[in-house]
């Protein structure tokens, strides 16, 4: 009995120890995210995937803070059109050398003043490769990119020779060849100036970053929330509107509608497949859907068996037999808007095409793909990733195909995006593949240019056309933004009959929000525009 | 007892190295390059992805770089995550206490629920009490626990408004109440039929009678001798199950958005951060190992015939 007796205290204590440990780790994980200050915003988001630095995020979530904390030289407004922020001014006789003027009296959060060498010693620490920025390759335009981040090696020199700092409120960027159309790509987030203190410490700075936008950071509890607090002296035109904005953590889209439904939570802007159907129901008029410039489109890969040397005919065919009416309000519960063409409508150079390639019409789809000498095999694929919620679209889409023209059309399914994308850099995909483009900045250009043209790097499906090609190069050495704009317009006409890709639709911001704010408003991008959110 | 202890303790060492050693390969074996994610859709620059490959050692033979990391580990460092550049560390510190209180508020909810369950059902075998036991245990068996979760919470937060639809301060017990018996629900089912047949059987058994025979109170024959010798299988299932509640809560973690260990490594694998997935899966072996030794020290105390020497 003494051993049983021995035996059991011991087993006691231990079971204690564990229950002790238990207790006494919890106090690492910040449990408590008190309550929200009044008149702040709570929104869902995710954890960012990086440090909170404007090169370094090219994700949403990030994106989302980083817009709220730091303020660059131009924005964008409703339709597309160029507004200046930080910037006073940003001209260029030739395209090839652009000076910027900066507006007086800017300051960042810690009371240091904004000036054009803020400006141009961030960018130059942004774009050279030993710190490997994943937004580094936006700088490339400018001369001097190479001695900074060539493709091998080591850098050559600190700075780019195309930055020159003429005072403290004016700076050059001298560009490796003309751009017309430059002033439009300093709208990304990545062109923002950093204060001083960054450059002691970039990895802290990352996660407190101190920006010059409409607002301050606050805190960051990893895997909970982050905070910030409108600033009262800031004095871009986008002001907010209340007093500040927590970004909570949600591992689920689902958990956070339960939230905004019951109060908990201020806005949500994404809908579960679950929640999709009785959205209007439960927000009534809280529930918008609101177009961005987003599209979603069905790529085919010109070295695949069923596309090599493929008489554009037959795609366009293919494109006919889409319903993408009637799959957009079925299958996709009314959250995508049918393409009318290659760009989306918020984007500037947007046309209207005289087309029927992208409408329904079986008969003819049957007629295109015969005279076009049909698909080799009779059998397409469609890859897509399995994680995105692309399965129903997909196999609509093939059974639409296939009714309408007798083509055995399969989903080709990779188990997450990152599979899917080495499939695509690897050049194997088996016949098409699910492609999907949010815009960078709203101009049509930034929807074909990175898209099609031969050897670009995203040019998946090796799309490779001489016409095409020369069409976009006028553009890109054009006089001015318009004309530009306007020989990428006619290469949209040209791309309607090469067909590198089928366009599907565009994307719709879908969002709930509670009855405590108001004034939800979506930008180009698919962001809801923090700063013009009231509470009531 | 002490060197069997120790006995065990050593031999957990073997199974730590060799658990992380497959699970570290398996890492490796997955297709997606996490570095290559990194850049999204757009073009990836070879010259930054080599860079960063190197500075976190992923360039190096898949022997070399576990070496690093098993050095590493026993020196506390747990590595950095690539995309985020925190340490692992702080993730793993961050996410398993909210597990283990979350855990532990199940594993008490389902050993009290489900063994006085088992206990009363067992006593009264065959009667309609027992029953309605079944039916109600394979009811939670059947339900997915997804189903479960928004049931709950659809019930007791919207209709009858007693709590808020997810967890708002993970350090708030009342607020972890409904995710800990949804995450409960399914293995207080398996403790209370476990108990049941158990009790049930042992009821028959010879020393029970001859107990009720000597005239022992009915609390001491039920509390003592029957109980004591029916909990024996109950205890081994309470010991794997541990370690199930543990890593096995990403999908009532998700419903409730309590951010826990199951999220955590859910969200690795996406990421495919390699060195989270494989330090968080080596805690929880861990976890395993400690409990099953737990288990086999908690035999003896119940049943005096098995000795450890």
């Amino acid at each position: 009995m003494r051993g049983a007796k021995t035996m059991k205290w011991s087993a006691l204590a231990a079971a204690v120890a564990l229950a002790a440990t238990a207790c006494g780790g919890s106090g690492g994980d910040g449990g408590s995210a008190a309550g929200k200050p009044a008149g702040y915003v709570s929104i869902f988001n995710g954890e960012p995937q990086h440090p909170l630095l404007p090169s370094n995020t090219n994700e949403k979530f990030g994106g989302y803070v980083i817009d709220a904390l730091f303020t660059g030289l131009v924005g964008y407004d409703a339709k597309g059109g160029l507004t200046d922020m930080n910037a006073e001014s940003v001209d260029s006789k030739d395209n090839k050398t652009w000076t910027v003027k900066l507006k007086k009296g800017w300051k960042f959060h810690d009371g240091t003043d904004v000036t054009a060498e803020s400006y141009v010693k961030a960018w130059n620490w942004m774009a050279n490769v030993k710190n490997k920025q994943a937004n580094s390759y936006w700088f490339d335009d400018i001369k001097g990119y190479q001695d900074v981040h060539p493709e091998k090696g080591e850098p050559k020199k600190d700075e780019m020779e195309g930055l020159k700092v003429v005072d403290d409120h004016t700076f050059t960027i001298e560009l490796s060849k003309p751009v017309p159309y430059f002033e439009y790509k300093l709208g990304y987030k990545t062109f923002t100036p950093l204060p001083e203190s960054f450059y002691k410490d970039p990895k802290g700075f990352g996660q407190k970053p101190v920006g010059n936008g409409p607002y301050k950071f606050q805190k960051w509890t990893h895997n909970k929330l982050i905070q910030v607090k409108a600033v009262s002296s800031y004095k871009g035109p986008n002001k907010a509107k209340n007093k500040g904005i927590q970004f909570k953590n949600y591992s689920k889209l689902e958990s956070a509608y339960q939230d905004a439904l019951s109060g908990n939570l201020d806005m949500v802007d994404g809908v579960g497949p679950k929640d999709l159907p009785k959205r209007k129901a439960d927000f009534g008029d809280r529930a918008l859907d609101v177009p961005y410039a987003g599209t979603q489109s069905i790529v085919p890969a010109f070295y695949s068996k069923p596309f090599k040397d493929v008489d554009p005919k037959v795609i366009q065919g293919l494109s006919m037999a889409i319903d993408r009416e009637t799959i957009t309000k079925t299958v996709l519960q009314g959250t995508r808007i049918p393409s009318k063409g290659f760009t989306p409508p918020q984007v500037k150079g947007y046309q209207k095409l005289d087309t029927d390639v992208l409408s329904y019409n079986p008969k003819k789809a049957k007629q295109y793909i015969k005279e076009g000498g049909g698909v080799p095999g009779n059998k397409i694929w469609i890859q897509y990733n399995a994680d995105g919620g692309h399965k129903e679209w997909v196999t609509a889409v093939c059974n639409s195909i296939k009714k309408a023209t007798g083509v055995t059309c399969v989903g080709d399914s990779k188990p997450d995006f990152q599979t899917d994308l080495e499939g695509r850099q690897a050049n194997k995909v088996k016949g098409m593949y699910r492609g999907g483009w949010l815009a960078d900045y709203p101009l049509n250009i930034n929807f074909m240019q990175d898209l099609y043209k031969t050897g670009a790097s995203t040019n998946y499906g090796r799309f490779s056309d001489k016409k095409v090609d020369e069409l976009f190069d006028k553009g890109d050495h054009a006089e001015s933004l318009d004309e530009s704009i306007k020989d990428y317009q006619a290469a949209e006409k040209e791309l309607l009959k090469k067909m590198p890709a089928i366009p599907l639709w565009d994307y719709a911001a879908n969002i709930v929000h509670s009855e405590n704010i108001d004034d939800v408003k979506v930008g180009f991008d698919g962001n809801v525009l923090l700063t013009d959110i009231t509470v009531k | 007892m002490g060197r069997y202890v120790a006995r065990r303790l050593l031999q957990m060492i073997p199974v730590f190295i060799g658990s992380t050693l497959l699970i570290f390969c398996m890492m490796y074996a997955l297709p997606g390059d996490p570095v290559r994610a990194l850049y999204g859709e757009k073009a990836p620059d070879p010259a930054q992805i080599a860079a960063i490959k190197h500075q976190l050692g992923l360039d190096l033979p898949l022997w070399h770089q576990y070496w690093n990391y098993l050095t590493g580990l026993f020196q506390g460092d747990f590595g950095t995550q690539i995309a985020s550049q925190r340490p692992v560390f702080d993730v793993i510190e961050q996410a398993f206490p909210v597990t283990i209180r979350l855990t532990l508020f199940a594993f008490v909810f389902t050993v009290v629920a489900g063994i006085l369950l088992g206990l009363v059902s067992g006593l009264r075998a065959d009667k309609a009490l027992d029953r309605i036991v079944l039916v109600f245990t394979l009811l939670l068996i059947s339900v997915p626990s997804f189903v479960l979760g928004f049931l709950f919470q659809y019930l007791f937060a919207f209709q009858l408004g007693w709590v808020t639809p997810t967890v708002q301060n993970s350090r708030d017990l009342g607020q972890l109440l409904l995710p800990a018996i949804v995450l409960a629900a399914l293995s207080l089912a398996y403790v209370t039929r476990l108990t049941r047949t158990s009790v049930a059987e042992n009821l028959r058994a010879d020393y029970i009678r001859t107990a009720i025979a000597k005239g022992l109170p009915r609390r001491r024959v039920v509390g003592v001798h029957l109980l004591r010798n029916s909990l024996i299988p109950v205890v081994t299932f309470l010991g794997t199950d541990i370690g199930s509640l543990m890593a096995g809560a990403v999908v009532t973690e998700g419903i409730f958005n309590v951010h826990g260990v199951g999220n955590a490594i859910f969200e690795a694998l996406n990421r495919r951060e390699g060195s989270t997935v494989v330090g968080i899966a080596t805690l929880i072996v861990i976890v395993y190992l400690v409990a099953s030794l737990l288990v086999d020290l908690l035999y003896a105390v119940l049943d005096p015939r098995i000795r450890y020497d």
